[in-house]
């Protein structure tokens, strides 16, 4: 029903105008053309240096240097490191099904980098052919394009834990099933709000609508959707702390412990180009994409190629402070155990995010009777109130520490006694007829 | 849960994991900024050895260049590891020399009882550890090559002088 009622909204919004700006047959096909051979090319020099500054970054903050000896700062060291996996001999486990086998890394790769092409990089630039969208494909139904293409992800993994014909990778693969499935569901809930706030599924209509001075950035105006969404974007990306489908310590390397040379490398490229996605979702859903905040500069018409520069840099410069932040978090938390992944899933992080959907949707209702339009400075600082108040209740909640339930911490009084009660079921004496259990 | 749990009631202070989570982000921020890094770049930086390193050998040579050692033969009988080949010789003054010396570093352990048997301070364990070798038989030191190396000696441990002041 939702869905439907998005594509409604999706097809007959303001959202198509602004997506099908016109240009020439040709000159749309040669734009398109380059956008793709930019898109592709900045993502894998992108996702080539993601994975040299994790090894820089993890080396720091272990006090180390990290890889430093290939190129000036050891920026080529991915480079080295894809040499030597392509002329790695590619080994094939004898019960493996091939097929399958084969197609994994692939099935992994892929989804990661078909994200990229609905995400706008930086202002539309209206040049003398015509007004040239930055995105490579700017669909009119972006987000949902999104999504079911982020659900993709995860055959990769399964598939090759199946096909593997090895007890680790499917577990991995398993586990990697179990906590997709649990985490896209409040992936796809807190990003509601935003749906809600923009009207439109439409990402540069969601870009556009959080443009101006900074104040209309999601992140004011829906903070905890933004929580909820980083937190399913790490179980998402397979990242510690959420980093079960791997696992070194209990699965060998998880799904891919079958795999060598190249196709292992798919699959750490796959990683990193999902983190770079999440990272691009996160900035365009939550940080106003490419806009620059403080200033209305890049928002008003005149749509030069130095704004969408300057736009372009700025969105990447977001993109890989979250791409900091992934690394840091990985390096700093521990994994959680199975049970805590899925309590913090279904226990927690739904019912935050369903609420959260009720809170905006009635925060809106109200304010837009009361006459505070979404796109007013009002609207933005009364969701800021609201939000501070809601973020404070949940980190209080949250700081109780029972919703994950560490070993050591204090149960439920509950929760207690029905395990004393239990506990006393079994001890009662074994009569004539009750066997051992 | 057949067996009894015991549930501790400890502070919230110690059962958080939001505090204890923020505070390890805070901690690893530290060591990130902290350009105090314990990393050795291997092959232009070198850490100091120890006075009392020992490592390959050497044979130390007098005035003319001439091997030092008088083919005692006290180095093979001391060695525990049997590792030195001596094959004496005497030359027309009546004085000792080897005929052939060769300490085979794969067998050797590096105790240093050679270097502390010896009654010429001829042949020491050396400062050293870059030894690598393309095949197995070049870990065969013969003379030539023992008087060739120019790396620092070990300096025996004194029980004189303990520490080495």
């Amino acid at each position: 029903m939702t869905v439907l009622a998005l594509l409604q909204a999706a097809t007959t919004g303001d959202g198509l105008v602004h997506a099908s700006q016109p240009e020439s047959g040709g000159v749309w096909f040669l734009a398109t053309v380059i956008k793709m051979l930019l898109t592709f090319t900045i993502y894998m020099i992108g996702v080539m240096l993601v994975i040299w500054a994790e090894r820089r970054i993890c080396g720091f903050i272990q006090d180390r240097l990290g890889p430093n000896r290939v190129g000036p700062a050891g920026l080529l060291q991915s480079v080295a490191d894809g040499v030597k996996n392509i002329m790695k001999e590619e080994t094939y486990p004898g019960q493996a099904y091939l097929p399958l086998f084969v197609l994994a890394p692939v099935m992994a790769f892929i989804p990661a980098l078909l994200t990229w092409s609905v995400i706008p990089y930086g202002a539309p630039w209206q040049s003398k052919w015509g007004l040239i969208d930055t995105a490579l494909a700017p669909m009119p139904i972006g987000f949902l394009f999104i999504l079911s293409i982020a659900s993709l992800g995860v055959y990769g993994i399964v598939l090759a834990g199946w096909s593997s014909n090895n007890k680790y990778s499917l577990l991995g693969g398993l586990r990697s099933s179990a906590q997709m499935i649990s985490y896209e569901i409040s992936m796809g809930m807190s990003t509601i709000p935003v749906l809600i706030l923009a009207g439109n599924v439409s990402l540069s209509r969601i870009v556009e609508q959080q443009g101006g001075w900074g104040i209309h950035w999601n992140v004011v105006n829906v903070t905890i959707a933004f929580v909820v969404f980083m937190i399913a974007a790490f179980a998402e990306t397979n990242r510690v702390p959420f980093d079960l489908p791997e696992a070194e310590s209990e699965l060998v390397a998880g799904y891919h412990a079958e795999y060598s040379a190249m196709k292992f490398s798919m699959f750490f490229i796959a990683e990193y180009a999902n983190i770079m996605t999440a990272s691009a979702l996160m900035a365009t859903l939550f940080f106003g994409g490419w806009d620059i905040p403080f200033t209305m500069w890049d928002n008003i018409a005149p749509h030069t190629f130095a704004k969408t520069l300057a736009t372009f840099a700025f969105f990447w410069v977001k993109i890989l402070f979250f791409v900091f932040v992934f690394i840091w978090v990985r390096w700093t938390l521990p994994r959680f155990r199975y049970d805590q992944l899925m309590a913090l899933g279904w226990k927690f992080m739904l019912p935050v995010a369903l609420g959260y959907v009720v809170v905006v949707a009635g925060a809106t209702l109200i304010l837009e009777s009361a006459g505070i339009h979404p796109a007013s400075w009002q609207f933005a600082l009364i969701m800021l109130a609201i939000n501070v108040v809601l973020v404070a209740v949940m980190f209080g909640i949250v700081d109780r520490g029972r919703l994950i339930s560490p070993a050591y911490s204090r149960l439920d009084k509950r929760d207690l006694r029905k395990l004393r009660r239990l506990d006393a079921a079994r001890m009662r004496p074994i009569t004539s007829e009750g066997g051992a259990d | 849960m057949a067996i009894g749990i015991k549930v501790l009631e400890r502070p919230i202070k110690q059962t958080s994991y939001v505090r204890a989570t923020l505070s390890g982000m805070a901690l690893t921020l530290k060591h990130l900024l902290d350009p105090d890094k314990v990393t050795i770049q291997y092959p232009d930086q070198k850490w100091p050895l120890s006075p009392r390193w020992r490592g390959t050998h050497r044979m130390l040579t007098n005035e003319e260049g001439k091997a030092k050692c008088v083919a005692c033969g006290l180095c093979p009988t001391v060695c525990p590891s049997n590792c030195i080949k001596l094959v004496p010789g005497e030359d027309e003054n009546g004085n000792r020399y080897p005929l052939v010396f060769e300490i085979d570093e794969f067998r050797c352990i590096f105790c240093g009882y050679c270097q502390e048997v010896c009654p010429e301070e001829a042949i020491h364990v050396g400062r050293h550890y870059e030894n690598s070798e393309y095949s197995r038989e070049g870990f065969v030191y013969d003379l030539e090559r023992l008087m060739a190396q120019t790396h620092p000696v070990c300096e025996m441990w004194d029980p004189a002088d303990p520490k080495g002041e």
